[in-house]
């Protein structure tokens, strides 16, 4: 299988590519677009300010590729957010995968919302084979509201989107490269995915 | 729900996990890698590693300590020990590190924390507050907490969230050490003034001690050493107790 990380300034990529190689599948990390095209699946990870990371995808164009791709593809943490509408950090137009908008959780939480916390309502493919009220590990100060593409969701003084989907298109907010045995088997599962 | 998080911490010294009391007496306690994968078999919600190697290879080594536990543990974990500059940030994080933790290099310079967080991202800057009650207040040390500063600990770490830190690692030198419990009051007086997590070290020898942290001192994790490195509370016993005691962990 051939699986590409998405290569762009938004933090090291090296704890998914390491989790991946667990599983037995070494990664390629690129941001040029035919190996991207190319590619059986395709990774899009990220940490760090939602603008910043929008502004690297243009100057590559990859925000228009993007949304283009049709192979399997899965969004992490700020990967999610981007994949949305528009994010309220730095007022950033997003990819617009996903018809949802991204917003900054209530100031009477200490953010970010960082740790451990339970995923509910889990559907799908990518959300099979859990173990019941699994725990994944958050790091984000903004969330993606709940809509009709949400797989899954947890709960920090406001329900979010800890997971999205749509066609070819998966998300999750959590981290499941650090999210120990239930986030290995979440890469695992989107290993697997047919479309 | 957002559970509290237990961190066991694991000092290292030329590559391999000491263990020691107050830095004395230090023994071989084998290979970082293989002790920070078995705590996350365990239930440790996170890891931290921190170098007291006194070497110029120092950096050199952490680097690829990181680089090696990375590859084999599958939760989050952060290292730190003598970390100055923007480029020992950079070098760490590029090897797998998901935090950094600085102390000393902050108090010198502040603006360091602004630096780290801007390049890189609050989230992964944990800035480290060494503490110690001198007379009438909490007063900040340095260098392994040997050295006092001038700067009092409540202002200091108002000012480490406004330069953007994502995390407050607050150890109390009154307390480390001591297996007596943590340093509930300032903790929970830390934690309500920041609307950052704050990480409680120092002191715990119980598994009551992380409950009154928790609960007095408010603290978002408890970090401790020697009593996971010695077995004396397994994490997985930790963290049933406190589920039974009505604190969420995850388990």
């Amino acid at each position: 299988m051939k699986l590409c990380i998405i290569k762009y300034n938004a933090g090291n990529v090296k704890s998914v590519a390491n989790a991946l190689e667990r599983l037995g599948v070494h990664a390629i990390v690129s941001d040029e677009p035919e190996t991207i095209k190319s590619a059986d699946r395709v990774i899009f990870p990220g940490v760090g300010e939602a603008s910043t990371a929008m502004d690297y995808l243009q100057s590559n164009g990859l925000d228009k590729l993007i949304p283009e791709l049709t192979q399997p593809f899965l969004g992490i943490c700020l990967g999610l957010q981007l994949m949305c509408n528009h994010s309220k950090e730095n007022d950033t137009k997003c990819l617009g995968i996903f018809d949802i908008e991204v917003t900054r959780f209530e100031p009477t939480m200490k953010v970010p919302h960082m740790g451990w916390n339970v995923i509910e309502d889990l559907k799908g493919p990518l959300m099979t084979y859990l173990p019941e009220r699994p725990y994944m590990y958050f790091v984000h100060s903004y969330f993606a509201e709940v809509g009709s593409d949400t797989i899954a969701t947890a709960n920090y003084s406001t329900k979010f989107s800890a997971a999205l989907h749509k066609d070819n298109f998966y998300a999750v907010q959590a981290h499941p490269e650090k999210s120990s045995d239930t986030g290995s088997k979440i890469l695992e599962n989107f290993l697997k995915l047919e479309i | 729900m957002l559970t509290k998080r237990i961190i066991p911490c694991l000092d290292v010294k030329n590559g391999r996990t000491v263990k020691g009391v107050n830095f004395l007496d230090l023994r071989d306690a084998g290979d970082p890698v293989e002790l920070g994968a078995t705590y996350a078999n365990d239930m440790a919600d996170e890891l931290v590693f921190l170098d007291i190697t006194a070497t110029l290879e120092k950096r050199k080594t952490l680097v690829d300590l990181v680089d090696r536990v990375s590859a084999v543990v599958n939760i989050p974990f952060t290292v730190g020990g003598g970390i100055a500059t923007v480029e020992d940030v950079s070098a760490l994080l590029n090897a797998g590190a998901d935090k950094v933790t600085i102390n000393s290099s902050a108090v010198k310079d502040p603006v360091l924390i602004d630096r780290l967080a801007k390049e890189f991202g609050s989230q992964c800057i944990v800035v480290a507050v060494d503490t110690k009650y001198l007379g009438q207040e909490d007063i900040v040390h340095t260098h392994g907490g040997s050295q006092p500063t001038e700067v009092r600990t409540l202002n200091w770490v108002k000012e480490i969230e406004s330069r953007g830190a994502g995390e407050i690692m607050l150890t109390s030198m009154d307390h480390d050490g001591t297996k007596q419990g943590f340093a509930n009051k300032l903790t929970a007086k830390v934690s309500e003034m920041v609307n950052i997590p704050v990480i409680a070290s120092g002191g715990g020898g119980k598994k009551e001690h992380f409950k009154s942290v928790f609960e007095e001192g408010k603290a978002d994790a408890a970090l401790a050493a020697s009593i996971f490195h010695f077995n004396e509370i397994p994490i997985i016993e930790l963290k049933q107790y406190l589920s039974e005691k009505g604190i969420t962990t995850r388990l």
